[in-house]
């Protein structure tokens, strides 16, 4: 943090205070040019473009008749969007919860100097080096209820089994948590247990010494110290949830009918097959103002934890 | 290490304890594996022996013809040769990406924790808000600027995008590897008159090797198993394998192939899952630096 403090006003920070400036001088700032050209171009840039959009008529191309905050309404009256926007909420929360607690779980089961845990947790963590599309046709075929999981229990001698979830409109966005939770809580087990492997091993022997049951050191101990882990895994985790797109893409292609549609889905399918230009930049101003929401006050908590220290 | 002790004296209900917690283990190990085993077999599997068949029913002999069509002959959307000219694809566009990305990222990371200039704290500050912006913000201005540069629809194209987006990890992940490089060592440098791209390449580089790794197995994955930019940008010969999937198995003319599906399923999860069975160390790093602050 002094570096920073050090820093300001002082120009380079290899203050030797040169009479004239060479081309070494200017090294960095030419090596970091482009880096910083893209970023203002299609980071910062292609953000505001994308909102001007989201203010004008553009359907098929881009064009500049601004109409105001109408393709908001339209947007917030369109029921497919409102669908997609409920499934996010059931998609995501049920996501985030589920894989958050299994992580947690199972970190702490594999915590305890449990014989071929390099093994397990190589099994445990696979499926996050795999894509979303291969995630998805893999629970595609699982689900499907011809010959998936259904007709292996019915053919097991459960002969009233019934697991259709993937083509009933109303449990279809189940099925989306199912295999993002299969993709995910892997990698927060991973992050869990780095953070129990980072806890201070005098604190939990002292705890011990002082006759406090295994249980209650995970719980008045050990978990609390976690905090930073469980706020970081939330973040990423509510960050692929709004992201989500390859995987409905996959497993559902947004059906039964739209009843599986996420915001990124229906962001992609307004604005590059439907025409609709206006109306998806409205879309993805809305996903980005969720990101938002989630990202600042967690930057700044970040921050603000950072200058106490 | 872990810390926590094992009862020194283990009682029936230890015992028990343990039975229990190993299988608790390993029925989850048992659901993470699933998937990937019935892909397996199924892919080993005819078209008869499926559907009369369950999920977990063996093949009754090893037939890889489903491989050979999922590689050389299955049709995805237009045209029937496979999936293997994507594959190709595929790493026409993760090569070159993951090239570039990882030697901008290292300069960058340099530059912003060894020659600090005024404002660059600042830039790196603003550069990670593009690790974390819903790429659907800036979809439709790329597929614009593409079509005026004349690479849409390109693998060229599909490049630019990947490092465009691509550098703002890696250079978090340069930047917090070199954070821990003493600044005296690059000013004692300079003083016997060594320049900006000689410290770099005879100080910094040789002490980078482990975070090159991570961050060229994080863009390796990270690239391969993007579908968005795939399917947004890519031309009809240019698409990424993982679109070419897609496809493949959402084609819907004549009887469902499920066998060839899952053949190209796996096909197209290899290279990733080679990487991390090789390398899984390197891989679990990246995640997690990439997590704590992206």
């Amino acid at each position: 943090m002094n570096t920073k403090a050090a820093n300001t006003g002082s120009g380079p920070t290899q203050s030797g205070r040169p009479a004239r400036l060479s081309l070494a001088d200017w090294m960095p700032k030419i090596v970091m040019a482009p880096t910083v050209i893209v970023t203002l171009v299609c980071i910062y840039g292609y953000m505001i473009w994308t909102a001007v959009l989201s203010f004008t008529g553009s359907r098929m191309l881009p064009s500049y008749n601004f109409v105001g905050f109408d393709q908001y309404e339209r947007l917030f009256n369109n029921d497919r969007w409102m669908v997609a926007l409920s499934n996010l909420g059931i998609f995501g929360g049920l996501f985030i919860a589920i894989c958050l607690f299994l992580g947690v779980t199972l970190a702490i089961f594999l915590d305890q100097k449990i014989r071929a845990e390099g093994a397990i947790r190589t099994i445990y963590l696979y499926p996050m080096a795999i894509s979303f599309i291969v995630t998805g046709t893999a629970w595609k075929w699982l689900l499907n209820p011809t010959n998936g999981l259904e007709k292996m229990m019915v053919d097991f001698g459960f002969e009233n089994f019934k697991f259709d979830w993937l083509i009933n409109p109303d449990m279809v966005v189940y099925c989306l948590v199912i295999a993002a939770v299969w993709q995910a809580s892997g990698f927060v087990m991973a992050l869990f247990l780095a953070g129990l492997r980072g806890v201070d091993g005098d604190l939990i022997k002292a705890a011990h010494l002082d006759g406090a049951s295994t249980f209650t050191t995970y719980r008045r101990i050990i978990l609390p110290s976690l905090k930073p882990v469980f706020f970081s895994a939330l973040v990423v985790l509510s960050h692929i949830a709004i992201k989500s797109f390859d995987l409905v893409a996959a497993l559902t292609n947004g059906g039964p009918g739209y009843a599986s549609d996420l915001p990124a889905n229906f962001m992609y399918t307004y604005t590059f097959t439907r025409s609709q230009i206006g109306l998806g930049s409205a879309s993805a101003m809305v996903m980005l103002g969720c990101v938002l929401a989630i990202l600042v006050p967690y930057l700044y908590s970040e921050l603000r934890g950072k200058r106490h220290e | 290490m872990s810390n926590k002790a094992v009862g020194r004296k283990t009682s029936g209900l230890d015992k028990a304890l343990r039975v229990a917690l190993y299988t608790v283990l390993l029925v989850v190990a048992a659901f993470y594996l699933m998937p990937f085993i019935v892909m397996l077999l199924t892919s080993l599997k005819d078209v008869e022996e499926i559907r009369t068949g369950t999920l977990l029913s063996l093949p009754a002999t090893l037939n890889f013809e489903s491989w050979s069509k999922a590689w050389s002959s299955a049709c995805t959307g237009g045209s029937c040769g496979g999936i293997s000219p994507y594959f190709m694809n595929s790493f026409q566009i993760v090569l070159p990406a993951v090239a570039i990305s990882t030697l901008v990222g290292a300069l960058n990371g340099y530059v912003i924790s060894l020659w600090k200039f005024r404002g660059s704290d600042f830039f790196f500050a603003a550069m990670l808000v593009g690790c974390f912006i819903p790429f659907q913000v800036i979809l439709l201005p790329m597929a614009q600027t593409l079509g005026w540069l004349g690479i849409a629809n390109t693998t060229s194209g599909l490049v630019f995008v990947h490092v465009v987006y691509g550098i703002a990890f890696t250079t978090l992940f340069f930047r917090n590897f070199y954070q821990s490089i003493p600044g005296e060592l690059v000013k004692a440098a300079r003083l016997d008159g060594a320049g900006f791209f000689t410290i770099f390449y005879r100080i910094i580089l040789p002490v980078s090797t482990p975070i090159i790794v991570v961050t060229v197995i994080w863009q390796f994955t990270q690239i391969w198993n993007d579908f968005l930019f795939g399917v947004a940008f890519s031309g009809f010969d240019t698409q990424p394998v993982t679109v070419a999937l897609n496809n493949l198995v959402n084609t819907s003319f004549g009887g469902k192939e499920y066998n060839v599906d899952m053949a190209a399923a796996i096909i197209a999860a290899l290279p990733t899952l080679a990487v991390y069975v090789f390398a899984g160390k390197y891989f679990v790093r990246g995640l997690t630096a990439g997590a704590v602050k992206g």
